[in-house]
């Protein structure tokens, strides 16, 4: 062999090698989405073959009734879905968990363009559903039992689902605001929960002063919670009637939520507080190693926490949580982040059967209890929101604190419901540029507010709305 | 007696033709057998849904107002868009940077692979092509971390001189940080092409370069790159053209800093959150096509531009 053709040998050794390498890596890729997309699809052909669930993440042991296909994401979702096959004897539930929040509303959108492929109950967030009820994704389920469950649920929480006279959802749990705190912090520079925002600020000062950790976070990544703090302080983002849909008024740069993006922006700029995505690694990692000495959050928070790792070991019992400070302690006021519901989509073949599911999914006392015991729910179903066993729950993550007795519970009671965007996640997307142009000092939180607003008119007019 | 010997020559040759003819149709069928399994795919799988998504970006579908026919209105929304003019922007300045860059180091590292055996060049080799082989997704993710100020070695690094670690995810460094991450990820692919061309000059050509007095960086300047220019017109236009439509990194990334990189951050991100994220299908498409455009112009310009060098394609 001469020199030439063992090099030769070597570069076509190396090069098939390269061929299979590079074939795997984008196969592996197509193979993925193309499950992805399957999860859809196959819920589909459940759909239309009846009874047939090949493709559920859980397995249906009576297998002549009917089915009902569902996407959902709570964690403990494969117990409350075995819960209601258990105990229903006319319908059974196919679930599938494809994606949490945004991914699972991205496919669910795509299904309803493509005008099939969605399932026929879903689970989405209170704040979502003006965005796909008015792309008629959504069904009316007040004719399909809601007078039995009505009394189930406190007016505030049916208003956030509900469009004019028309119900839209079940809700399912409920995210009232507090702060959750860091007591040996707290105790460390001797200061107590702040009641109010100039407290707030005053306290992480006092903090940043003393060389202790940033205070709280503004997060770019979580309008939302923007959004909750100036309707807090008096804005209302959106008005409309939805029986006229194409009318709608928006008002995202008034005096209070100026006000509010400037504040935080201030605290960002004084060094106050962190400007770290939320629900990043990092912010994790900071929350663990006592980098923020508050978390503005909401009841579901606690959960999602501890599930992440934090409170732990040697953090054991370091956190508290306090009501959310107000802007005026004389009249407070209560807002929400996140929750979320069951609804029927409009591709559902037979709507009273979903809707029965969906009234009745993790709506029994098993699921309830398994809900907020863990902290994966703040549960809106009254049955469990009054139970004394709730209520007086001694949470571990806060010490043996009374967390729903004396903050979260009087939070939820106080919350009277919000008016929600038909394109949320344009305006949500909008809020997340201005936020992260505040923090990078580009714009104050005044400009960012007439910005969001400019920019979220012109949607609204390009879509076809006029704009009050 | 001679028209007998024409007329069943002429017989014989009508056969003849009648035989070639079956043969022809023959071979045209076999060739079409041959060639439809991959022309039923090509056409169903890439034609087909070309062609619907370029009707789909002729028409617009509002929330309030139904669907209609717009012809070209959503190109001329999209060239004057500033979220997709300046995600074009990106790419392009993206692109003069990026591109570069990695042909450099793929050049340079081909050159001394090339020049150098030994048991290690072989194992180098392939560990420069290691990175191309790690699924870009776990790359992404991969450098996630290593950006991370927590997780990261950089705060210890940048620690031990006492300066503060550099956030590759703030606005100012997130293109440098994307650099790092795409040379990391496609020089040793580029590495290997090159080097293959490398492996496949005539040897005698070295040989009578070194008889004529010429050392080793005059046998690289003068002789290897010259002849390996083909190759590297070839990985430029693959660069141009993937880097122009840059979407998995910046996406996946997203997810650790959704402040700094926007969804418009590059075209092809944009029509993925136009269709996917707020269902305006009919603008997605545009995009899309747009970005088609603009690949299509810059990979014309860099060709005619490079033209007279050799001709390929």
């Amino acid at each position: 062999m001469s020199m030439k053709t063992k090099r030769l040998f070597a570069t076509a050794a190396t090069l098939a090698a390269a061929c299979v390498l590079a074939a795997c890596s984008p196969d592996a890729g197509s193979q993925s989405s193309a499950s992805a997309t399957n999860a859809g699809n196959d819920a589909a052909g459940n759909d239309t073959t009846g009874n047939k669930a090949s493709n559920c993440t859980n397995t249906i042991t009576k297998k002549d009734l009917p089915v009902v296909t569902f996407w959902g994401w709570y964690p403990n979702m494969q117990l409350v879905v075995d819960n209601f096959n258990k105990q229903n004897n006319e319908v059974q539930v196919c679930w599938t968990n494809v994606g949490q929040g945004g991914d699972e509303y991205d496919k669910f959108q795509t299904a309803i363009s493509a005008g099939t492929g969605a399932p026929d109950v879903i689970m989405i967030e209170a704040d979502r559903i003006p965005t796909f009820q008015i792309q008629k994704a959504l069904v009316d389920i007040k004719n399909y039992g809601f007078d039995a469950v009505k009394a189930n649920y406190s007016d505030g929480a049916w208003k956030d689902v509900s469009i004019g006279g028309a119900v839209y959802g079940v809700p399912v749990d409920g995210g009232p605001m507090a702060m959750i705190y860091r007591k040996d912090i707290f105790d460390k520079y001797k200061i107590t929960p702040p009641k109010t925002w100039a407290e707030y600020e005053q306290a992480a000062q006092k903090v940043k002063d003393a060389g202790g950790p940033l205070f709280g976070d503004l997060g770019a990544n979580v309008p939302a919670v923007m959004m909750a703090l100036q309707i807090q302080k008096g804005a209302s983002p959106y008005t409309y009637d939805p029986a006229q849909p194409e009318s709608i008024g928006i008002a995202l740069n008034d005096q209070a939520s100026k006000d509010v993006l400037d504040y935080w922006g201030s605290l960002a700029k004084k060094g106050l507080v962190g400007t770290q995505d939320q629900f990043t690694p990092e912010y994790i990692s900071g929350v663990v190693n006592g980098k923020y000495a508050t978390y503005i959050s909401a009841a579901w928070a606690p959960g999602y926490l501890t599930g992440a790792g934090v409170g732990k070991g040697k953090d054991t019992g370091k956190w508290a949580v306090a009501p959310l400070p107000q802007w005026d302690s004389a009249s407070p006021v209560q807002v929400n982040w996140g929750g979320s519901a069951f609804s029927v989509t409009s591709q559902a073949k037979n709507p009273e059967l979903a809707a029965k599911a969906a009234y009745g999914l993790y709506a029994d006392d098993e699921s309830l209890k398994d809900g907020w015991t863990n902290q994966i729910i703040f549960p809106l179903n009254l049955k469990a929101l009054n139970s004394p066993e709730f209520v007086d729950l001694k949470v571990n993550f806060f010490d043996g604190q009374q967390a729903n007795k004396e903050v979260y519970v009087p939070a939820a009671n106080a919350y009277t419901g919000m008016t929600y965007s038909p394109f949320g996640q344009y305006y949500f997307d909008s809020m997340t540029k201005q936020i992260s142009a505040v923090i990078d000092g580009s714009v104050t939180g005044a400009q960012a507010a007439d910005k969001i607003q400019e920019d979220v008119v012109n949607y609204a007019k390009e879509q076809g709305f006029t704009v009050k | 007696m001679t028209l007998l010997i024409e007329e069943s020559a002429s017989s014989t040759q009508e056969k003849a033709h009648k035989v070639r003819g079956k043969v022809r149709l023959r071979e045209h069928l076999m060739g079409w057998l041959f060639v439809g399994p991959f022309g039923i795919v090509f056409l169903a799988l890439l034609i087909a849904p070309l062609g619907y998504a370029l009707y789909l970006s002729l028409w617009q579908k509002k929330l309030i107002g139904g669907t209609s026919f717009v012809f070209l209105g959503n190109y001329v929304k999209a060239f004057t868009d500033p979220t997709f003019l300046s995600g074009v922007w990106f790419v392009v300045r993206f692109s003069l940077v990026a591109i570069p860059l990695q042909i450099l180091i793929a050049l340079a590292m081909a050159l001394i692979v090339d020049a150098v055996t030994s048991l290690f060049t072989r194992f180098s080799r392939l560990m420069i092509f290691l990175p191309y082989a790690i699924p870009t997704v776990i790359g992404a993710v991969m450098w996630g971390f290593l950006y991370s100020k927590s997780f990261g070695p950089l705060t210890d690094f940048f620690g031990l001189f006492g300066a503060p670690a550099p956030d590759f995810f703030s606005k100012n460094l997130i293109f440098y940080g994307l650099i790092n991450v795409v040379t990391w990820q496609w020089a040793g692919y580029y590495m290997i092409i090159l080097y293959a061309a490398l492996q496949g000059i005539d040897p005698s050509l070295y040989e009578a370069a070194r008889m004529d007095g010429a050392g080793k960086w005059q046998i690289a300047l003068r002789i290897k790159i010259p002849l390996i220019a083909p190759a590297l017109l070839l990985i430029l236009v693959f660069s141009l053209i993937g880097t122009l439509q840059f979407f998995n990194e910046p996406q996946i990334l997203r997810y650790l800093a959704a402040g700094t990189i926007a969804p418009g951050f590059t075209p092809n991100m944009y029509a993925y959150q136009q269709a996917f994220g707020l269902a305006n299908f009919n603008y997605g498409s545009a995009i899309s096509f747009a970005l088609g455009g603009v690949v299509f112009v810059c990979v014309y310009a860099f060709l005619f531009f490079t033209r007279k060098r050799r001709s390929f394609f």
